[in-house]
């Protein structure tokens, strides 16, 4: 590998440093900081778990947070990264509460604006929502569970002795399952960035094992979330205590649990899978707050018994953080962009050409656009995505989704099938899907789109299924796998 | 890992019942001796008893002791430690002073007259039946936290019981055409017997506060 890229990837790595030193205390923190388990066997068992959790299901997450903004390079990445980091950092100095998945929406929306790419507004909304419901959510699981094992613990009339080592237990299970949980919701805030621009290529072993860039990618962040944890975590974990309210053992671990089963619901694919397939509202993968959801949970319980003891200042400044966070890593990622751009010439973004052809338009009606307020611009080749964006803006009112559509069909972005590359796509594609692909060795497509069509045309191994709820994993998958089909072959690869 | 843990765990609650055994055995071995000491004074029986209730002791004291040394050798419960040791200890005092009431009765042999024999088992009854109660809420703290209160306030009770007997017996002691000194001898024993059911009480102002905590 590249050493720049390497050191573009840094940010991110600290990214993930950081969030080992500081959340691994959110798993292990009680078990450790009262003695109940041994640090070194905390930290072993939360690297091996947030590994575990970012490679085989740090995926949903990341997809939410790539729809919000696509950094396209990797400079781009590497300072948007930064911008978080340097958020969290000064927001920590100034002893503000501040929150990682916050400041990499806040700095991806930086990236978005500097860049002149649209911020998709649904899924900030998304995003957004789900900030305030991971606390709450979090509070009335902690106060179901808490009810439920205090009724457990007082009928089965356990000696205090024996209910101390069922608690150890129970706390190194439930750090074993958050370490998991925090793996795969988080390792979005530590590589999500990187995603578009990543330099790692899919491989497979046979037909069995498939290793993706991605993966790759969240393996590297999950590396340096264990490290954090190993090299910082410790007196973090050691002064974890009654900030909030002061917490017995058993309390402790209802927290620990109901914070794992928060970022594991706002994670799983599998779960989502399940729900769609039973036609019922999924729970949309954003990352989240570890800490957020902590407190949540401790403020739970804190109001099952009355809420005397808990400090609401502390919520209040959560709730603030809400705004703040996002909003300071937005204008730190735009002015360091510009720097990064124009001082040090570093290509922060790749720009785009975009055009209306009448192809393109067929395939806009198709979509169920209306496209006579666009026939100003048909045949017009425009160089920069922000200048494509004005023109729409002024050729007529557009919807957020409809303009993202529009640019994705009017995008152009070279694709040419090249044969020899086909052997890249074991295991990631069906052997349908990839015998699909042979006849097209050599043919080019000026739009993606158009090479999906084809595929599409060519066999129903790529035809997206009707979009319902039930079919949505399935769509998703596909067009994943499509991605991954664009990649290997997208002519302006940055690194082919 | 887990097998280990759940060894030591079964270990030590033994350990715990071992010792609250031992106070409850104590404490009968110490009315017996006493009701020995008003029938036949010192008699061999009489040391008998005595050597049991030290041997008792004795054995109390290494057991705490193991008790103290596992919990902070293996880490054990933290956030009660503190709060199940000071009990032990204070139960232990109180195995010291049944103890030490029994030596005081071998080595000063106080003159107990006939008329007075009656009053002083009527105050052995309560302030053994104090200890009984207190190991009882010990027991309950450790395995039902709920029940504590239960056996507290017979603790209360028969202290009372134990102060309104020990009452009476000063009086009537004080009543006696006996020598002063006599009199304060008698009246020395009877505070001894006394002092075992107030520190028994004092136990179990200091279980209320630990059953409180633990249901927090």
């Amino acid at each position: 590998m590249d050493i720049a890229v390497l050191i573009f990837l840094c940010s991110g790595l600290f990214l993930g440093w950081s969030l080992g030193a500081n959340d691994a205390a959110n798993v292990f923190g009680t078990a450790v900081g009262t003695r109940m388990v041994k640090f070194g066997t905390a930290a072993l068992l939360c690297s091996i778990f947030v590994i575990l959790g970012a490679v085989v299901s740090g995926a949903g997450a990341s997809h939410t947070l790539g729809k919000l903004g696509a950094v396209n390079a990797l400079p781009g990445s590497f300072m948007t990264a930064f911008a978080a980091a340097f958020t969290v950092y000064l927001m920590t100095r100034l002893s503000l509460p501040v929150s990682t998945s916050q400041a990499v929406v806040g700095a991806i929306i930086g990236w978005n604006l500097f860049s002149g790419y649209p911020t998709d507004l649904t899924a900030l909304t998304k995003i957004a929502l789900t900030w305030v419901v991971c606390p709450l959510l979090a509070g009335v699981i902690g106060m179901v569970l808490f009810k439920a094992t205090t009724v457990v613990v007082r009928r089965a009339k356990v000696h205090i002795v024996r209910l101390d080592s069922y608690t150890r237990l129970g706390l190194i299970l439930a750090g074993i399952f958050g370490s998991y949980a925090l793996g795969a919701n988080n390792i979005a805030n530590v590589m999500g960035v990187f995603i578009t621009a990543n330099p790692f290529t899919s491989f497979s072993v046979g037909e069995i094992f498939k290793f993706t860039g991605v993966q790759q990618l969240f393996l590297l962040g999950a590396v340096a979330i264990g490290v954090g944890v190993f090299t910082y975590s410790k007196r973090v974990m050691l002064t974890v205590g009654g900030d909030l309210l002061p917490l017995t053992p058993v309390a402790a671990w209802v927290v620990v649990v109901s914070h794992s089963i928060v970022l594991f619901l706002f994670a799983s694919q599998g779960l989502e899978h399940t729900l769609a397939a039973a036609g019922l509202p999924t729970i949309p993968l954003v990352p989240v707050s570890s800490s957020q959801a902590v407190i949540g949970a401790v403020i739970g319980i804190g109001l099952l018994k009355g809420g005397r003891g808990i400090r609401w200042k502390v919520l209040l400044n959560i709730s603030s953080g809400w705004i703040t966070t996002p909003v300071i890593a937005c204008l730190i990622c735009f002015v360091s962009l510009f720097f990064l751009q124009n001082v040090f010439n570093q290509q922060v973004y790749n720009d785009a050409s975009y055009e209306l052809s009448p192809t393109v338009m067929e395939r806009l009606e198709k979509d169920g656009i209306a496209t006579d307020k666009l026939s100003r611009l048909q045949g017009k080749r425009v160089e920069t995505v922000r200048a494509f964006r004005g023109a729409l803006s002024d050729a007529g009112d557009f919807t957020g989704d409809e303009e993202s559509q529009i640019l994705d069909r009017a995008k152009i972005d070279y694709v040419i099938i090249d044969g020899s590359k086909l052997w890249r796509l074991k295991g990631l594609v069906s052997g349908p899907q990839e015998a699909v692909l042979w006849p097209l060795v050599g043919k080019s497509f000026l739009h993606p789109w158009m090479l999906g069509d084809a595929m599409a045309e060519a066999s129903d191994a790529w035809k997206s299924l009707p979009s319902t709820k039930r079919n949505k994993l399935v769509n998703r998958h596909l067009n994943e796998q499509r991605k991954e089909v664009y990649r290997l072959f997208r002519r302006s690869e940055p690194n082919n | 890992m887990a097998i280990k843990l759940f060894a030591r765990t079964r270990r030590l609650i033994g350990e715990i019942d071992d010792f609250l055994t031992l106070l409850s055995e104590c404490a009968m071995n110490f009315q017996e001796a006493v009701m020995t000491y008003l029938e036949q004074g010192a008699s061999e029986r009489f040391d008998e008893r005595l050597q049991q209730v030290s041997e008792g002791e004795s054995r109390a004291d290494d057991l705490r002791r193991t008790i103290q040394r596992d919990m902070y050798a293996e880490t054990l419960m933290p956030d009660a430690r503190g709060d199940i040791l000071t009990l032990l200890e204070t139960l232990d005092d109180i195995m010291n002073k049944l103890e030490e009431t029994l030596w005081y009765f071998s080595s000063e042999k106080p003159r107990i007259p006939e008329e007075l024999r009656a009053q002083y088992e009527e105050l052995l009854v309560p302030t053994v039946a104090c200890v009984e109660a207190i190991v009882l809420a010990s027991r309950s703290f450790f395995r039902d936290v709920e029940t504590v209160s239960d056996h507290l306030h017979k603790v209360h009770y028969h202290e009372k019981e134990a102060d309104q007997v020990i009452g009476r017996l000063k009086n009537e002691i004080f009543s006696m055409d006996i020598p002063l000194a006599e009199k304060i001898h008698l009246r020395f024993f009877a505070e001894r017997i006394v002092w075992i059911s107030d520190q028994a009480e004092d136990v179990a102002d200091q279980l209320t506060i630990y059953a409180i905590k633990r249901a927090m």
